[in-house]
C-alpha cells in the first residue's frame, strides 16, 4: 500500500530520526512510503494561540498538499494528527478547501494506530534497559490512543516497562502555553518529572515529539540521564 | 503592585501551602469521581441524558424562564429579573432595608459572590454570615473561595484550627469533628437570631418553579427555611424542564462533584409557607441574574451555560492543580472559569484567562456535560486575540511571520536548512535563547535543531 508521511514540523527540524526510523519501520512492513516535500506545518500553533486567519492559512496550504496524494497520510505525532482529523474540518468549514479538508482528514491516521490498529504488525526489534510510557494529551483524549504505545513497546524483546504514575496527565507543553505561561508550565512539568523519576525508567517514551522536547528538557536541565524517545525509534534501528 | 494578569498571580501562588493542599485534594476528588461513576452503571447514558437536557434547556431558555417566573408566582414567591450585579444587589439590600431586616445567613451561592453580595449588604449595616462550612471559614479569614464547590479547599486543618482558635476563641484543635462542632455551635444562634436567608439555587424546575439546593451540611435548609424571609439567587441559565430532568442532573451533579451518588442534602423548595404548613418563609423572592448571560448565550461559547458547577474539571486540571483558583482572580476558576469569566465579563480585563491552559483536555472528559471546554477556550482565545490580543499581542507578528514561512515550501525549507546551521553551531542542547523564547529556556533546556532536517535527508536519499 501507499502511504503519505505527513512528517510535523517538529521533527522536521527538531527530530529527524523519528521520520527516518517511521519510513523504514513502514517499508519493513511493506509499506511504499511517499514524502509529499511541500508540506510544512498543520498550523497547531497559530490555532492555538488564538490567531484563526493564520491558522486556516497553514491548514489550507497542507490540505491542497495533501490532497493532490493519495493512500493514509500517517502521522507520527498524536497532536498533530488530532490537529488535522478533528479541526481541520471546523477551520476550513466555511471556505473553499471544505471538502478537500473533510477528504484529507478522513486519510489521516496516527502512526501508532496505524501500525497498532490498521497493520496489527509483528514488532521485530530488541532493545535493553527500562522504558516508561507517557501518554500524550491529544492523542489519548483527542484519538484514543490508549494502549497502542504499551502495546508497541511489549513487542521490543529485552526492554521492560515501567510503570509511570500519572501518566495521562499533562506534561504542561501545551505549545506555545511553554511560553506564554512559564511558571505553571514548568510547574507542571515538575510533577511530571518527579513521576518520571520515580518510575525508575531509563528511557520515557511517547508518540509525540512536542511533549518529549518538554520533558527531555526539563530532565536535562536537572542533569538526569534519563533520556527520551519516539516510539518508532524503540521499533527499527536508524540508517 | 496588585497582580492584575493570571502569570502574575499564579507565581504567587506556585509551591505554597495553598497548592499543595488544592494539589491533594484535587486528585482525591478526582479519585473519587471515578469510582463513583464507575460505580454506577447508566453513568454514561445519564451523561449524554444530562447534556441534552442542558442544551436544550438553553435553546429555549426564555420560554423556560418565562414559565419558571410564572410557576414561582403562582406558588406565592415573587420573581425579580436582574439585568447586572447592581440591580440584583440593590433589591436584596432594598428588601432587607423595608422589612426591617437586621441580620441575615447565607448558604453557599457563588452567584452572589460573582455579584459581591455581602460586601454590598454590609455596607448597607446588614450583618451577614456564611453558614457553608467552608464558606463560613473563607468569611473569618476574609479571603475569597479558591474552588466552586469547596472553597476552602487550599486550607489544611491544622490552618483552619488556627484561624478558629484565633477568630472563634476556641482552644486550639485540628480534630475535623471538632472543628466542624465549633462552627455549628457558633453558627445555631445566629440561624435563630437571623430575619433573612439568602441561598443560591442549583437548579430552577420550569413547570413548577421549584428551587433545588444541594449540600452536605444541611446548612442550606435551615438558610431557606429558618428565617422569615427566604431570598434565592440564580444565574439565569441554571434551569431544567421538570422534575424528571432534575433527577437526571442530580445523578451527575453528586458523582461528578464529590464522588457521592447523591449529597446529603437535597431540597426542593416550592413557595413559600403557605397557609396550612407549620414551617417556612413567609416570603419568598427569586432573582435571576443575567449579568453578561444573555451576550454569552448568543456568542459561540454559549455551551459554557451548560455547567452544573460540579467542580470535575477544576479537580483534573493540570494548571488549577499547580496554581489553585485563587491564581485566576475570578469567582470562577479552572477551566470553566477561564471560558465563563471572559465570556460574561469581557475581554479587556479577562483576556488572559483562557490562556491559562495547555489545552489537555481531561476537563472535557471529566465534565458530565460533556461540555467541549478545550474549544470553547480557542474560542475565547480568538477573541482576545480579537480584542488586541493584551499581552500576548506578540503572538501576531511572530505567527503571521511564520505563516509566512510555513505556506510557501521555498521559503519552509530554507528555514530548516537555517535552524540546521544554528543546530550545529550550538551543540546538542541550547541553553539560553533571547526575548520570548527565554521563556523555555529560563527553566527548561530546548534540544538543538537538527543538522540535516528530513526534508533535507528525504532529498538526499529517497528523491
Amino acid at each position: 500500500m501507499v502511504v503519505q508521511l505527513f512528517v510535523t514540523c517538529l521533527v522536521d527540524g527538531f527530530a529527524p530520526q523519528v521520520g527516518r526510523a517511521t519510513v523504514r519501520l513502514l517499508e519493513q512492513h511493506g509499506q511504499t512510503v511517499e514524502f509529499p516535500v511541500d508540506q510544512t506545518c498543520c498550523g497547531q500553533p497559530a490555532l492555538n494561540a488564538g490567531i484563526r486567519e493564520d491558522a486556516r492559512a497553514m491548514a489550507a496550504h497542507t490540505v491542497a498538499v495533501l490532497d493532490k496524494t493519495q493512500g493514509p497520510i500517517v502521522v507520527p505525532s498524536g497532536s498533530c494528527a488530532e490537529m488535522m482529523i478533528h479541526r481541520f474540518p471546523e477551520l476550513l468549514s466555511s471556505g473553499p478547501e471544505a471538502a478537500a479538508a473533510l477528504r484529507v482528514a478522513n486519510r489521516v491516521r496516527e502512526l501508532t494506530q496505524f501500525l497498532v490498529d490498521d497493520l496489527s504488525i509483528d514488532v521485530q526489534a530488541t532493545g535493553a534497559g527500562t522504558v516508561t510510557v507517557h501518554k500524550s494529551c491529544h492523542g489519548l483524549r483527542g484519538l484514543g490512543i490508549e494502549t497502542e504505545i504499551e502495546t508497541l513497546v511489549d513487542g521490543v524483546e529485552g526492554v521492560e516497562r515501567c510503570d509511570l504514575e500519572g501518566a495521562d496527565e499533562c506534561c504542561g507543553f501545551g505549545g506555545l502555553f511553554s511560553i506564554e505561561m512559564p511558571e505553571v508550565s514548568t510547574a507542571i512539568l515538575n510533577t511530571k518529572l518527579d513521576h518520571v523519576v520515580a518510575s525508575g525508567a531509563q528511557t520515557v517514551v511517547g508518540g509525540d515529539i512536542s511533549c518529549l522536547m518538554h520533558i527531555g528538557g526539563g530532565l536535562h536541565r536537572r542533569g538526569s540521564a534519563i533520556e527520551t524517545r519516539h516510539v518508532v525509534e524503540l521499533l527499527v534501528e536508524d540508517e | 503592585m496588585t497582580p492584575v494578569t493570571f502569570r502574575e498571580r499564579s507565581v504567587r501562588e506556585l509551591g505554597t501551602q495553598k497548592v499543595v493542599n488544592i494539589g491533594k485534594a484535587t486528585r482525591r476528588k478526582t479519585a473519587d469521581r471515578i469510582s463513583a461513576a464507575a460505580a454506577y452503571p447508566a453513568m454514561e447514558q445519564m451523561r449524554d441524558r444530562a447534556r441534552e437536557i442542558r442544551l436544550h434547556t438553553l435553546k429555549h431558555l426564555s420560554d423556560y424562564l418565562a414559565q419558571f417566573a410564572d410557576s414561582v408566582e403562582r406558588q406565592g414567591g415573587q420573581v425579580y429579573f436582574a439585568a447586572d450585579a447592581d440591580e440584583a444587589n440593590e433589591y436584596v439590600s432594598r428588601l432587607a432595608l423595608d422589612r426591617g431586616v437586621q441580620k441575615i445567613v447565607k448558604s453557599k451561592s457563588m452567584v452572589t459572590e460573582e455579584i459581591d453580595l455581602n460586601d454590598h449588604l454590609e455596607s448597607s449595616g446588614l450583618e451577614v454570615v456564611e453558614t457553608d462550612l467552608g464558606e463560613f471559614i473563607i468569611q473569618i479569614a476574609g479571603e475569597k473561595p479558591t474552588h466552586i464547590i469547596s472553597p476552602v479547599m487550599h486550607k489544611n486543618r491544622y490552618e483552619i484550627g488556627e484561624l478558629f482558635a484565633s477568630e472563634l476563641g476556641i482552644e486550639y484543635s485540628d480534630d475535623p469533628l471538632v472543628l466542624n462542632d465549633a462552627a455549628r455551635r457558633h453558627l445555631r444562634s445566629i440561624f435563630l437570631a437571623a430575619d433573612m436567608g439568602i441561598s443560591g439555587v442549583n437548579f430552577g424546575v420550569a413547570d413548577t418553579g421549584t428551587i433545588t439546593t444541594v449540600t452536605n451540611e444541611g446548612n442550606a435548609r435551615l438558610t431557606t427555611g429558618a428565617p422569615r424571609i427566604h431570598v434565592a439567587i440564580m444565574g439565569m441559565e441554571r434551569l431544567v424542564p421538570n422534575a424528571g430532568d432534575l433527577t437526571v442532573m442530580l445523578e451527575v451533579l453528586g458523582r461528578s462533584g464529590t464522588g457521592q451518588a447523591l449529597t446529603v442534602y437535597t431540597n426542593l423548595i416550592t413557595g413559600p409557607r403557605a397557609f396550612d404548613e407549620q414551617d417556612g418563609p413567609d416570603e419568598l423572592h427569586v432573582v435571576i441574574l443575567d449579568n453578561g448571560r444573555s451576550e454569552a448565550l448568543a456568542s459561540s461559547s454559549a455551551e459554557i451555560l451548560a455547567c452544573i458547577r460540579c467542580g470535575a474539571c477544576l479537580n483534573v486540571c493540570p494548571v488549577f492543580r499547580e496554581a489553585g483558583g485563587h491564581a485566576y482572580g475570578s469567582t470562577y476558576p479552572g477551566p470553566i472559569g477561564a471560558v465563563l469569566t471572559p465570556a460574561l465579563f469581557g475581554h479587556d480585563e479577562w483576556g488572559d484567562l483562557p490562556f491559562a491552559s495547555s489545552l489537555c483536555g481531561a476537563c472535557k472528559d471529566a465534565c458530565p456535560i460533556r461540555i467541549d471546554i478545550p474549544s470553547l477556550l480557542l474560542e475565547q482565545r480568538a477573541e482576545s486575540m480579537n480584542a488586541g490580543g493584551g499581552d500576548f499581542a506578540w503572538l501576531k507578528p511572530g505567527l503571521a511571520a511564520y505563516r509566512r514561512i510555513a505556506t510557501n515550501p521555498v521559503l519552509w525549507r530554507g528555514f530548516l536548512a537555517a535552524g540546521g546551521v544554528f543546530g550545529k553551531a550550538t551543540g546538542d542542547w541550547v541553553t539560553r535563547m533571547p526575548f520570548h523564547a527565554g521563556n523555555w529556556t529560563s527553566t527548561r533546556d530546548l534540544p538543538a535543531p537538527a543538522e540535516q532536517s528530513f526534508h533535507s535527508w528525504w532529498k538526499e536519499h529517497r528523491s
